[in-house]
């Protein structure tokens, strides 16, 4: 890890995505004011900056690729940059629109949803970045927050690599002291295989994690597929847990196949 | 024994008031989303009257009876730990000065006194091997700070749930030490007595009545019920040669199958210690807190040394877990690092049992140990 420029420069790159994962730079708040005082935005369009070329130190990567425009782009985004971080699910594993992935009818859902296909010019599957070019860092999340945004960028201005937390969602939820919705209301929880980083937001309000973290360390999906099972979920029900924010992560894609093929520990069908 | 004073039921507001009067916050368990948690309270009222519970594998239920008691439980998710090993905690902070030199902080530590009323026997043990642990083998300030402000109400267990299984380590269900008061409920009412010099001058507070012996007796014998009651129990015989010679079983693989990695075992288990700790600097750059916070032997960051897991699969964090919790504890503290309090069977999102466990592994080496 090299330490980088007096003002280190960033930019923010947007590909095929809701947007979401760049407000963690604007909820900043008080404290966005505070970063640009030690980096300097290049490029950042929903902040109203626009300079895509501009050579930066990071270049924070949001969206999956989704188009043969996008692929082009982030080759010339790698190239002009020192160290490029995907910022949430889409970038890091293809997100929401890799659902489209799962069943090769990319046509004929196209056709069926908008007025004029024609002028629709995507790729067949959505991909993750990391795909297509090196990627230095990943931050999980759909969206990411702050906290993980700013600790990554302080990592890297005080010149060391930035923590890979790939822990459970439950030892934070443990932390927090939060009653597991599992065991006392039989709700199907993703988070003994799901990456912490979101301060087991779901089940502090009550609710099961639905994976938005992607797979943590580990994962034995296979063992909670069996739990969900015991909780009354039917083989399309487990599927559609793992195959939502990340179906393209492989712990996750997996897991869900085998879920769908309802013949749990055979291999997957792709 | 002698029969204690007995405190009515409709008096137990009084020993409330009488903590809150000597400026205790009184902290006592509730009913919050669907299991019993301690938290801070101040009327009798708060308390679970008449809730019971049902606990197995990776279930917990609550139930509501018409019973008049308010302990008429065997323990929730939370021991004492959180209390006095804070799950998140800043430890130091340091701050760039003027001249760049850098300056260093210890961080604040709590120190409000906290009277917990509803303590289990259990989870008394396990204070005490925290103690072992946190004030004399690594003398900790944190944790000595909170633990000094702490005064404790046991309430000796009646209701053991099917995960208990504290008559098995020798820890419960009725609390031997470790308190400063201790309360035998009835249905009318408590028998009181004092563990420490505290608890003494507390107990002389009270509108306490002459006790009925024959109803003492009663309840002393509930306690020795709820002991018959338990169905669990740990191998007989020398667990740590046990488990250190079976380090190939076949049992680490199999139990890995089930075992999702989560550590929700260690985060609930009462005498758990091990923790992480990192930095979160500011956004300024100008200064940082440095963080301890609750780990787990199932997680990467435990077993990483210079660049490497070392226990990169479950069935080797699970044997980890279970031959140190059990084994090498022995040697480190003089005992079993289990109290029975079953924490680690309720919560465990797969309804994991340790004794069941250790049943296969020390199986084929019972004989040889006895």
């Amino acid at each position: 890890m090299h330490n980088l420029e007096k003002k280190p420069r960033i930019a923010v790159h947007k590909f095929s995505s809701c947007d979401g994962c760049q407000l963690a730079f604007l909820n900043l708040g008080g404290d966005l004011l505070e970063l640009t005082r030690r980096v300097e935005i290049m490029h950042f369009l929903e902040a109203g900056l626009d300079a895509p070329e501009a050579e930066v130190d990071i270049a924070f990567v949001e969206g999956s690729l989704s188009t043969q425009d996008e692929i082009e782009r982030i080759r010339k985004v790698r190239e002009s940059s020192r160290y490029l971080i995907t910022i949430g699910a889409c970038a890091t594993a293809g997100g929401l629109q890799a659902l489209r992935n799962l069943d090769n009818q990319h046509e004929q859902w196209r056709d069926a949803i908008y007025a004029k296909p024609e002028f629709i010019k995507t790729l067949n599957h959505a991909r993750p970045i990391a795909d297509e070019v090196r990627v230095d860092f990943e931050l999980w999340g759909c969206p990411i927050n702050s906290r993980q945004l700013l600790a990554a960028i302080n990592s890297l201005l005080f010149g060391v690599p930035p923590i890979d937390d790939r822990d459970k969602v439950c030892l934070e939820c443990k932390r927090q002291q939060r009653v597991c919705v599992m065991v006392t209301e039989d709700k199907p929880c993703l988070g003994p295989v799901t990456r912490t980083g979101c301060g087991a937001l779901c089940p502090s309000f009550g609710r099961d994690c639905y994976g938005c973290y992607g797979p943590a360390d580990n994962p034995n999906t296979a063992s909670l597929s069996k739990r969900f099972a015991g909780l009354g979920l039917l083989p399309q029900a487990i599927a559609r847990r793992f195959l939502l924010i990340n179906s393209a992560a492989p712990a996750f894609h997996d897991a869900g196949l085998i879920a769908r093929s309802g013949v749990s520990g055979d291999d997957s069908d792709d | 024994m002698e029969t204690p004073g007995f405190l009515p039921m409709a008096r137990l507001q009084t020993l409330i008031d009488t903590l809150i009067d000597d400026g205790f916050r009184c902290v006592a368990p509730q009913v919050r989303d669907g299991a019993i948690l301690y938290d801070t309270l101040d009327k009798v009222k708060q308390l679970p009257k008449g809730v019971t519970q049902e606990q197995s594998n990776g279930r917990y239920r609550l139930h509501q009876t018409d019973s008049t008691r308010n302990f008429a439980w065997a323990n929730g998710p939370q021991a004492i730990k959180p209390l006095t090993f804070a799950p998140r905690e800043e430890l130091w902070y340091s701050e760039v000065k003027s001249d760049g030199s850098l300056k260093f902080y210890q961080a604040p530590t709590e120190t409000e006194p906290v009277a917990i009323l509803g303590v289990r026997a259990c989870d008394l043990a396990a204070l005490a091997l925290q103690d072992q642990h946190f004030q004399h083998s690594f003398p900790d300030p944190y944790y000595d700070a909170r633990r000094k402000r702490l005064l404790l109400i046991a309430v000796h267990c009646t209701h053991p749930a099917e995960t208990c299984f504290c008559a098995s380590t020798g820890d419960g269900p009725e609390a031997r030490s470790g308190y400063d008061l201790s309360l035998y409920e009835t249905d009318l009412g408590y028998f009181v007595t004092a563990g420490s010099l505290a608890g003494e001058m507390l107990l002389h507070r009270l509108p306490l009545e002459a006790g009925d012996a024959a109803l003492f007796a009663a309840a002393r014998g509930e306690t020795g019920a709820a002991a018959d009651a338990q169905q669990r129990q740990l191998p007989e015989g020398d667990l740590q040669a046990m488990l250190f010679g079976n380090l190939n079983h076949p049992q680490w693989q199999a139990v890995a199958e089930r075992c999702l990695s989560c550590g929700n075992c260690t985060q609930v288990c009462p005498t758990c210690f091990c923790h992480s700790e990192n930095s979160v600097p500011s956004i300024s750059g100008q200064s940082t807190a440095h963080e301890r916070q609750w780990d787990s032997c199932f997680s990467p960051g435990h077993s990483y040394i210079h660049g490497i897991t070392l226990r990169k699969d479950t069935a080797s964090r699970y044997r980890q877990w279970l031959t140190h919790k059990f084994g090498s504890w022995h040697e480190q503290y003089g005992r079993s690092g289990c109290v029975g309090c079953g924490r680690c069977i309720s919560w465990c999102p797969v309804g994991i049992d340790p004794t069941e466990e250790l049943a296969v592994i020390c199986k084929d080496s019972a004989g040889d140990s006895a």
